[in-house]
C-alpha cells in the first residue's frame, strides 16, 4: 500500500458574499493517506501562505465530527464519498493516487456564501428558535427519575437529537429543502413526555419557520438521508408531516 | 528522589504580601449555600429588566447562564466565535456529568461527590465551593432531564448510570458517547427560547478582544465581528465570561480547533488575576499522533476504562502481534500497580504510569508511544452487541480515523492534552478581583483543583451557569449601584485603537512563518518542558524558550489577507500571541509550585512509588497571577484552609 498519493484538487474560490466566484486549481503532491482530508487542506493553506496566495477559507472546529462546523461538497457528495462521515473524520486513505477533487461550498439559497467554502447556516438557528424546546424554567425540573421513559423510546429521540446542524441535507436537496433537520429535532421531543405538551404549536411554528426561511419542500428524494454523517432517518420526516397534519386537523 | 540541578540562573518570583481571600461563606459545610441564598440581596424583578449582562461563550456554562439570566429577566447578550451557539466545544464531550443521585442506590451523596472531587483534585480546590458543586448536582439532572435531554435509561424506564475515573460508585449520567453534545442543545434549546422572547440577544462570530473596565469594574466589551472584521463595542451592567479553557496553548490537544485563551487573556491583561495557570491535564485515552500532519488529536472517552483494560506487552523485546501475545506475557500495569481501581484510576494517575511504560521501552509501534485498550474480555464476558451499544459511536470513531476495529484488535492509545483546571480566579461568588466580572466553567479554576475528575466539568459548566450566577449575579448588582456608562467613553475609545493597532500590526510584520508553524513550536516546548512530567530545570528552559518564539512571531510572522473580512490566519494569529503570552505564565507558575500534585508533576518531588508528593506547608494556596506590562507578573497567593477534610495522601492502590 502506498503511504502518499497525488491529487489535483478544483476549489471554489469567492472573496464575498456579494463577489462572484470560480474555481481554482491545485495540485497536491505526496500527501500521507492517513491524514484526514481537512488536515490535506491545513496543508494546502501552509503551502498557498508561503507562496504570498490567501490561503483557502473553511470552516472547521471538533474536527471529530460532533459540532457540525465543517462541510463542503466533495466531487458532488456533501461531506464527500464516505457514508456516515463528517468531512473532518474523512481520510485520505479512501482516495487513491491521481484523483480529481472538486470542492465546492454547500449550495443553497438559504445559506448565503461567506467566503471560499464558508457558508452562513444563521437560519436553523431561526428554525430552533421557533419552537424546538421544552418550555420550562430552570429550577423547575421534577426529580428526573419521576420521569418514566421506556429504553427504546430513549434510544429512538437520541437518534433524532444526534443531528449535528451541519447542513447536508439542505445542501444535497434538489429543493433545497431544511426538513431532515427540522424534523430530527420535532420528532425528539415528540418521542418524550416532556415534549408531548407543546407539540402542536411547535410543528407548526417550526414548519412555518422554515418556509419563512427560504428552504424548499420535502419531495422525498431521500438525498437528505443518504448524505447525513449523523444517520438521521427520513422517518423523522414522516413523523413530523403525521404531527403536522394532527395539529391541523384538531 | 533525584533532584536535578538547574543550569540557568534562579527565577526570582515577587510575592504580593496581602493575601487573596475566597469569600467562603462562614458556618458549617452544608449550609453555606443555602445561609448565602437566604442572606443575599434580591433584585426585584421589575428593576432586572435594567440591568444589561454580557455572556461571552454559549457552551455549556455560557449557555446555561444565558438560559438562566434572561428567564429571571435581565437583558443578556450572548456572544460566542462559532457560527451558531450550538457549537461550542462542550458539543464534544462524551463520557457524562456526575451528579450524587445515589440513584444506583450504591452509597453515594452529596459528601461523598464532595469528598471524591477534593481528594481528585489533590487538595488544591476551595472547599465551599466544591461542596456546593456536589449540592447543586443533583438539581442539574432534574433539569436537563425536564429539557428533554435523552439521557440513557433501563428497561424499567429509570435512569441508568455509569462509572468514571476517581470513584467507586456509579454517578455518571449519559447519553452514549455524546453526552455533551445532548447538554448543550439541551442548554441551546433553553437559550433560543429566550432569544425568541427577545431576552437574550445572539452574537455569532464575534470574538471578544477586550474587556472595559471603568472606575475599577467590568462594564463592557470590544468584539470584533469575523466576518467583516469590523469592531464592534458593548457596555453592560457585568461581564460573564464563560469562555472554556486553553489546552490548545501545546497546539496538540483534544480542545476544538477554536478553543482558545484570549478572552481570559485579555480579562487578565485589564487586572483579572489567573489562577494556578500551570494545572493542565493530560488524559490518558486518546488517539495517539500519527505524524507531523496531526491537526488535534482525538479523545477516547474515559468511560471506556469500565470495560476497557490497559496493557502492554510484559517484555520491550515483544514485537507479536497483540492477539499473538498470549494472557501470561501481558501487563495489565493499572490492575497491577492500582488494583483497588485497577482500569479506573483518575486521570493523573493513568497518564504517568503509561508514560512510565513507553518510557521503559514497552510502548507500541513505531513511536513506541502508544498502550492497549482491550475490550477482548469484557465481549467475551458481555457480548459484542453490549458493548457496541455502550461505546459503539466511539468504536466507529476510533475505525474512522485509525482503519482499525476496536472489535477486531485492542485500541491504542496515548495521553493528551486535554483541560485546564487553571484559568481566571474566581471567589465563592464566581467573580474575579474585578467587580463585575464572573467567571464560569472552564474559564474559571474554582472546583478541580490540581486534577479534575471525569464528568465533572459537565457538573461544574452547568451548576454555574444554572444554579450559582442567577443567585451571585443578582447579590453583585443588589450591593451596588452602578452609573449609566456609555460607549463613547474614553476606555472604549483607547480599548478600539488598541485593538485595531494590533491587528495592523499582526498584518504588516510579513516574515516568513505561518501561524501553523509557530503554534507547533510553542506546542513543542510546551509538552517537552511543561507537559507531564516537569523539572526545574525543564521548566527554566522554557522560559528562557518561549520568549525567544514570542520574539520570533512578533518579528516573523507570516500572515496573508486583510483585517476586513473572515480571515482566519489572522484570528488565529492573534490567539497564539495570547498563547504565548499564557505559555510562558504557565511555565513561570510550574516552576514556582516545588512540589508535585494532581496534574502537576515535579519529577524532583515525588514518593519511592512515582506518585506526586505534596508540600502542603509550604504550597497549600491557589497561586493567582496579576499581570505587569513589561515585567514579570506578581504571585497572589488565596491560603486553602481545610477545615471540614483532612488532606492525606491520595492512595488508589
Ligand atoms: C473531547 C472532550 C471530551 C470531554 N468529555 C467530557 C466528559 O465526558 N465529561 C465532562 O465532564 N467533561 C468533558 N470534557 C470537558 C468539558 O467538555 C469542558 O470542560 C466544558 O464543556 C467546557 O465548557 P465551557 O462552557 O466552559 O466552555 P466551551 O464549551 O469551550 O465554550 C466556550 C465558549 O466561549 C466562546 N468563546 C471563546 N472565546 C471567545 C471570545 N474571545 N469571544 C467570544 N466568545 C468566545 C466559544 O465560542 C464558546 O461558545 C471534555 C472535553 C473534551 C475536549
Ligand atoms: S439532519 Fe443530518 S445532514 Fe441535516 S443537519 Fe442534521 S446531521 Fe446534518
Ligand atoms: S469540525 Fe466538528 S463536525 Fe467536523
Amino acid at each position: 500500500m502506498a503511504n502518499t498519493i497525488n491529487l489535483k484538487l478544483q476549489v471554489w474560490r469567492q472573496e464575498s458574499a456579494d463577489s462572484s466566484g470560480d474555481f481554482h486549481y491545485y495540485s497536491m503532491e505526496d500527501v500521507p493517506v492517513d491524514i484526514s482530508f481537512l488536515e490535506m487542506l491545513d496543508i494546502l493553506n501552509e503551502n498557498l501562505t508561503k507562496s504570498g496566495i490567501v490561503p483557502i477559507s473553511f470552516d472547521s472546529d471538533c474536527r471529530e465530527g460532533i459540532c457540525g462546523t465543517c462541510g463542503f461538497v466533495i466531487n458532488g457528495i456533501a461531506h464527500g464519498p464516505q457514508s456516515r462521515t463528517t468531512v473532518c473524520q474523512l481520510h485520505m486513505r479512501h482516495f487513491n493516487d491521481g484523483d480529481t477533487l472538486v470542492i465546492e461550498p454547500f449550495r443553497a439559497t438559504p445559506f448565503k456564501i461567506v467566503k471560499d467554502l464558508v457558508v452562513d447556516r444563521g437560519s436553523f438557528d431561526k428554525i430552533i428558535q421557533a419552537g424546538g424546546y421544552v418550555s420550562i424554567n430552570t429550577g423547575n425540573g421534577p426529580d428526573a427519575n419521576s420521569i418514566l421513559i421506556g429504553k427504546e423510546d430513549a434510544e429512538e429521540a437520541f437518534d433524532s437529537a444526534a443531528c449535528i446542524g451541519c447542513g447536508a441535507c439542505v445542501a444535497s436537496c434538489p429543493n433545497a429543502s431544511a426538513a431532515l433537520f427540522t424534523s430530527a429535532k420535532i420528532s425528539h421531543l415528540l418521542q418524550l413526555p416532556q415534549g408531548q405538551i407543546e407539540q402542536k404549536a411547535r410543528v407548526k411554528s417550526m414548519v412555518d419557520k422554515m418556509d419563512e426561511e427560504g428552504f424548499g419542500a420535502c419531495s422525498n428524494h431521500a438525498e437528505c438521508e443518504a448524505v447525513c454523517p449523523k444517520g438521521i432517518s427520513i422517518k423523522n420526516i414522516a413523523n413530523m408531516r403525521r404531527s403536522l397534519i394532527k395539529s391541523i386537523v384538531k | 528522589m533525584s533532584i536535578i540541578k538547574a543550569a540557568l540562573p534562579e527565577k526570582e518570583i515577587v510575592t504580593h504580601v496581602k493575601k487573596l481571600d475566597g469569600k467562603s461563606p462562614g458556618g458549617e459545610l452544608h449550609d453555606k449555600w443555602s445561609k448565602y441564598k437566604s442572606e443575599m440581596k434580591l433584585v426585584n424583578p421589575a428593576n432586572k429588566r435594567k440591568y444589561n449582562i454580557i455572556v461571552v461563550g454559549s457552551g455549556l456554562a455560557g449557555g446555561s447562564a444565558s438560559a438562566t439570566l434572561a428567564e429571571l429577566g435581565y437583558n443578556v447578550k450572548t456572544f460566542c466565535v462559532q457560527d451558531t451557539p450550538r457549537r461550542a466545544h462542550s458539543i464534544a464531550a462524551q463520557g457524562g456529568i456526575n451528579a450524587a443521585k445515589n440513584y444506583q442506590n450504591d452509597g453515594d451523596s452529596v459528601q461523598r461527590l464532595f469528598i471524591d472531587t477534593i481528594k481528585g483534585g489533590d487538595y488544591r480546590a476551595r472547599e465551599a465551593n466544591v461542596y456546593r458543586l456536589a449540592e447543586v448536582s443533583t438539581n442539574i439532572i432534574d433539569q436537563c432531564v425536564a429539557q428533554g435531554v435523552p439521557f440513557a435509561r433501563d428497561y424499567g424506564g429509570l435512569l441508568t448510570n455509569r462509572s468514571f475515573g476517581g470513584a467507586q460508585v456509579s454517578r455518571t449520567f449519559y447519553a452514549r458517547g455524546q453526552t455533551g453534545q445532548q447538554l448543550l442543545l439541551g442548554a441551546y434549546s433553553s437559550m433560543m427560547r429566550q432569544v425568541s422572547k427577545k431576552q437574550i440577544e445572539l452574537f455569532t462570530n464575534k470574538e471578544m478582544l477586550d474587556l472595559i473596565v471603568i472606575d475599577g469594574k467590568a462594564r463592557g466589551i470590544v468584539v470584533r465581528d469575523l466576518k467583516t472584521g469590523d469592531i464592534e463595542k458593548h457596555t453592560a451592567e457585568a461581564v460573564v465570561l464563560c469562555s472554556g479553557g486553553y489546552g490548545n496553548v501545546f497546539f496538540l490537544s483534544t480542545n476544538g480547533k477554536n478553543s482558545n485563551a484570549t478572552a481570559a487573556w485579555r480579562c487578565h491583561k485589564k487586572g483579572a488575576l489567573m489562577a494556578n495557570p500551570c494545572f493542565a491535564q493530560i488524559h490518558p485515552t486518546c488517539i495517539p499522533a500519527s505524524g507531523e500532519y496531526q491537526s488535534k488529536l482525538t479523545l477516547m472517552s474515559e468511560s471506556l476504562r469500565n470495560d476497557g483494560r490497559v496493557w502492554v506487552p510484559k517484555s520491550a523485546d515483544d514485537k507479536r502481534a497483540s492477539e499473538d501475545i498470549p494472557e501470561n506475557d501481558r501487563d495489565y500495569f493499572l490492575e497491577r500497580m492500582y488494583p483497588a481501581y485497577g482500569n479506573l484510576v483518575p486521570r493523573d494517575v493513568g497518564s504517568r504510569a503509561i508514560k512510565r511504560v513507553c518510557d521503559e521501552g514497552k510502548g507500541l509501534g513505531a513511536t513506541g508511544r502508544a498502550v492497549y485498550l482491550d475490550f477482548g474480555s469484557a465481549m467475551d464476558r458481555l457480548g459484542e452487541k453490549n458493548i457496541s451499544d455502550k461505546y459503539g459511536n466511539l468504536f466507529d470513531m476510533y475505525e474512522t480515523i485509525t482503519g482499525e476495529s476496536p472489535y477486531k484488535k485492542p485500541m491504542r492509545i496515548y495521553p493528551a492534552i486535554h483541560y485546564v483546571m487553571g484559568g481566571l480566579w474566581v471567589d465563592y461568588d464566581c467573580m474575579s478581583n474585578i467587580p463585575g466580572l464572573f467567571v464560569l466553567g472552564e474559564a474559571n479554576f474554582s472546583d478541580h483543583g490540581a486534577n479534575r475528575l471525569g464528568a465533572s466539568a459537565l457538573m461544574q459548566g452547568l451548576a454555574d451557569g444554572y444554579f450559582v450566577i442567577p443567585y451571585t449575579l443578582g447579590n453583585y448588582l443588589a450591593n451596588n449601584s452602578l452609573d449609566a456608562v456609555s460607549d463613547t467613553a474614553d476606555e472604549f475609545k483607547e480599548s478600539i485603537d488598541e485593538v485595531k493597532k494590533r491587528n495592523e500590526s499582526l498584518l504588516k510584520i510579513k516574515g516568513s512563518s505561518t501561524v501553523l508553524e509557530l503554534h507547533r513550536e510553542l506546542g513543542a516546548v510546551m509538552w517537552d518542558f511543561v507537559g507531564m512530567a516537569r523539572t526545574k530545570d525543564s521548566l527554566a528552559q522554557a522560559l528562557e524558550k518561549i520568549p525567544q518564539i514570542k520574539d520570533k512571531f512578533w518579528s516573523d510572522l507570516n500572515l496573508i489577507g486583510n483585517d476586513d473580512n473572515l480571515n482566519k490566519s489572522l484570528e488565529n494569529a492573534s490567539r497564539l500571541a495570547d498563547f504565548i503570552e499564557l505559555g510562558e505564565l504557565m511555565a513561570l507558575d510550574a516552576y514556582d509550585r516545588e512540589e508535585s500534585c494532581g496534574a502537576h508533576f515535579r519529577e524532583e518531588y515525588q514518593t519511592s512509588e512515582g506518585e506526586p508528593l505534596r508540600n502542603d506547608e509550604k504550597y497549600a494556596y491557589v497561586s493567582a497571577w496579576e499581570y505587569i506590562p513589561d515585567s514579570s507578573s506578581i504571585l497572589h497567593k488565596e491560603d486553602l484552609n481545610y477545615e471540614f477534610v483532612e488532606m492525606t495522601q491520595r492512595n488508589y492502590k
